[in-house]
């Protein structure tokens, strides 16, 4: 029996969640609202996408022990979920097959996305011209120059990318001009967002589509080693990769989840991206009620980290839930340990991970030592590095 | 009476319409924001929404979201608003502002302690974007306790039902979003709005304000011939953006009784 049973009927998480938006978005979210209950339990919907995912983006995703990485941290056993194998090279797809297929059933031949390392505009991009659909990514102008790679593929796809020059130019500010394409457009678009954040229905809608992660670890791990994991480990910005890995966790005893967000420089220069970790007060922000960084007037701060994916100033609802009832932990990770991570894992088990999830190899280096060699961290390895290639060759003044 | 309740009485009396100009407060300048709002009023202005600028503007596009990023430069603030609404007070008794902005700035400091320092400031009605009433809380209880007017906005697609809720919690005006889509945004179907204020008139005995796509003297006054209000926000935003340090206040000015008149030739 599922015992953890969140949001409530208004997309509440206690406090957190809820439907923060502008009237002329009310009616579009109620719209998707009826629809997503329509649709989620419905076997015909599901049945397409169990397919899509199988046949498409070829689910189930492998769990693998990464033995020689365990060996040379010392410690417990570290295991990778590898949604890095996954068809465009991430988790993100997971979600947008779902959304997009609910586009389709809605009647809306346009589609649109924010991005900000490009890992859910390219999922967005693909699922769009599998299914023929117009397809639109806005990205902050920032990202796209740091992720060209990824920008190149959505064109390549069909879809066209927006920069966005406003703010920031990042991750927030493609999301806020994603919103106001739809509040413009909402008789033919859809809004696909790639995170468990934005307003009801989307972190409840986004979770349930990145469930897939968890409902298949919890049995590959059974098949494996007989027995669940003593802690799953999962890199944090808006969360999705991680909420998808935790949530058939939640009500699974003695499985410690733990949420790794973006350092940065560091904690203490404050130019990082780890809202929970610092402690960040609770406000509004794209639609939802959560903890965010912010300055003394309320207005969202500028954010740092070397991962384009987890430089966000928010985090979904969901976990700023599970922090607070202590489901969850969180704890944040410095661009340079990622780094240190990510070349480990590179060199000692011959996989490329992104930058994003070295933030969750990196702590689970960590925690391994501290563990015993009978123990088991299960990582959620989020994605492929493949489009990090240029950050961190520029980051080691290598010039490809 | 309010002052925003006087200001509609007296103009319906005279057969009149309101006219509403939007600034971002700190636009250019903080310290052109009082004598902006001056001139706003000895052209015509009957109120004025005075924007609090936010680093995140969903709902508005392009031109207000410059203007805020311009009062951001120099850190304007909710708490340097009320500052200026407290200065604009101290000559200006009779015209109604009503502060314009999104959630976050007033959780930062507290719907009751931004009540507080509202009615300290001599405020009369507060827009809050992204707070529909079904997740504002107490909020409309913390102005109306003050006789602040919790203005809200009701839009194309808001069907009777929400407009019944939403007309419950208002006060001093509700104010229809003319066109789907941010501030600033394409053309206005002037019979389509007539239709959707007609309708909104039958649920409500409020005054109902129309603004989005308002931006010059003709849209003005067919806008004028059916709203109690007109709002017009990125048509002035532009002009201020255009002017320089020195012909600010004539621009605004010009504009302003350009509009003035467009909305008075409306009642004749």
């Amino acid at each position: 029996m599922q015992l953890y049973d969140m949001p409530d009927a208004r997309g509440h998480f206690g406090q957190f969640g809820g439907t923060f938006v502008a009237e002329t978005l009310v009616e579009a979210l109620e719209e998707l609202r009826v629809m997503y209950e329509k649709y989620r339990h419905d076997p015909v919907f599901l049945a397409e996408y169990a397919y899509d995912l199988k046949h498409f983006v070829g689910r189930p995703s492998p769990i693998y022990h990464a033995k020689r990485l365990s060996e040379k941290v010392g410690g417990a056993q570290i295991y990778l979920k590898r949604e890095d194998l996954n068809h465009t090279g991430a988790h993100k797809i997971n979600n947008t097959i779902g959304q997009a297929l609910l586009a389709k059933r809605m009647g809306k031949p346009r589609v649109i996305a924010e991005t900000g390392a490009g890992q859910h505009g390219v999922a967005t991009a693909t699922i769009a011209a599998r299914l023929g659909l117009e397809c639109v990514v806005y990205m902050g102008s920032e990202d796209v120059k740091r992720q060209a790679p990824n920008v190149f593929r959505m064109k390549l796809l069909g879809a066209t990318v927006v920069p966005v020059e406003s703010g920031s130019k990042t991750l927030k500010d493609a999301l806020n001009e994603a919103m106001r394409d739809w509040v413009t457009n909402v008789h033919n678009t859809f809004y696909i967002i790639g995170t468990v954040a934005g307003p009801h229905p989307y972190p409840m809608m986004v979770r349930d589509f990145q469930a897939v992660i968890g409902i298949e670890a919890k049995e590959q791990m059974i098949e494996m080693v007989g027995r669940q994991p003593d802690a799953v480990v999962a890199c944090v910005g808006g969360g999705s990769n991680a909420m998808g890995i935790f949530y058939p966790y939640i009500d699974v005893p003695n499985v410690r989840l733990i949420g790794v967000e973006a350092a940065g420089l560091g904690m203490e220069t404050g130019k990082h991206a780890a809202p929970l970790t610092a402690n960040s007060p609770v406000g509004v922000l794209h639609g939802n009620r959560t903890y965010l960084m912010q300055d003394a007037d309320g207005n969202i701060i500028e954010t740092h980290s070397v991962s384009a994916g987890l430089d966000y100033p928010g985090v979904g609802p969901e976990h700023a839930w599970l922090k607070d009832i202590k489901r969850a932990e969180y704890v944040a990770i410095t661009d340079d340990e990622a780094m240190a991570a990510f070349h480990n894992l590179c060199r000692t088990e011959g996989i490329i991970p992104a930058l994003e999830s070295s933030h969750a190899l990196a702590y689970a280096e960590k925690l391994a030592k501290t563990m015993s060699k009978d123990q088991i961290i299960l990582v959620n390895l989020s994605g492929r590095g493949d489009k990090d290639i240029n950050t961190v060759a520029k980051l080691a003044n290598i010039t490809l | 009476m309010s002052r925003i309740q006087t200001v509609f009485t007296t103009l319906k009396q005279q057969g009149k319409t309101a006219l509403i100009p939007y600034i971002t407060a700190g636009d250019p300048h903080p310290k052109h924001t009082v004598n902006l709002m001056h001139t706003l009023v000895k052209h015509g202005a009957d109120m004025i929404e005075l924007g609090v600028p936010f680093s995140d503007p969903m709902a508005d596009g392009p031109v207000i979201q410059r203007a805020s990023e311009r009062a951001l430069v120099h850190k304007v603030g909710l708490t340097a608003v009320l500052d200026m609404v407290k200065t604009f007070r101290e000559t200006n008794q009779t015209t109604p502002i009503i502060l314009m902005g999104y959630a976050n700035p007033i959780e930062a400091i507290g719907a009751a302690v931004f009540a507080d320092r509202a009615k300290a400031a001599d405020v009369d009605g507060v827009i809050t974007v992204d707070y529909p009433p079904e997740e504002c809380g107490n909020f409309v209880q913390q102005l109306r306790s003050r006789d602040i007017d919790p203005v809200f906005l009701l839009s194309p697609t808001t069907e009777p039902k929400r407009v019944e809720l939403i007309v419950n919690q208002a006060s001093g005006f509700v104010y229809y979003v003319s066109l789907k889509g941010v501030t600033g945004a394409a053309n206005l179907d002037i019979v389509e709005v007539s239709e959707r204020v007609a309708s909104i008139r039958k649920q409500t005995n409020l005054p109902v304000g129309v603004g989005f796509g308002i931006r010059d003297a003709a849209t003005a006054k067919a806008t004028a011939k059916i709203a109690d209000a007109v709002v017009v926000g990125s048509r002035m935003v532009q002009t201020i953006e255009a002017s320089t340090e020195d012909n600010l206040l004539s621009n605004v000015a010009t504009l302003m009784d350009e509009l003035k008149a467009a909305v008075n030739a409306a009642g004749e």
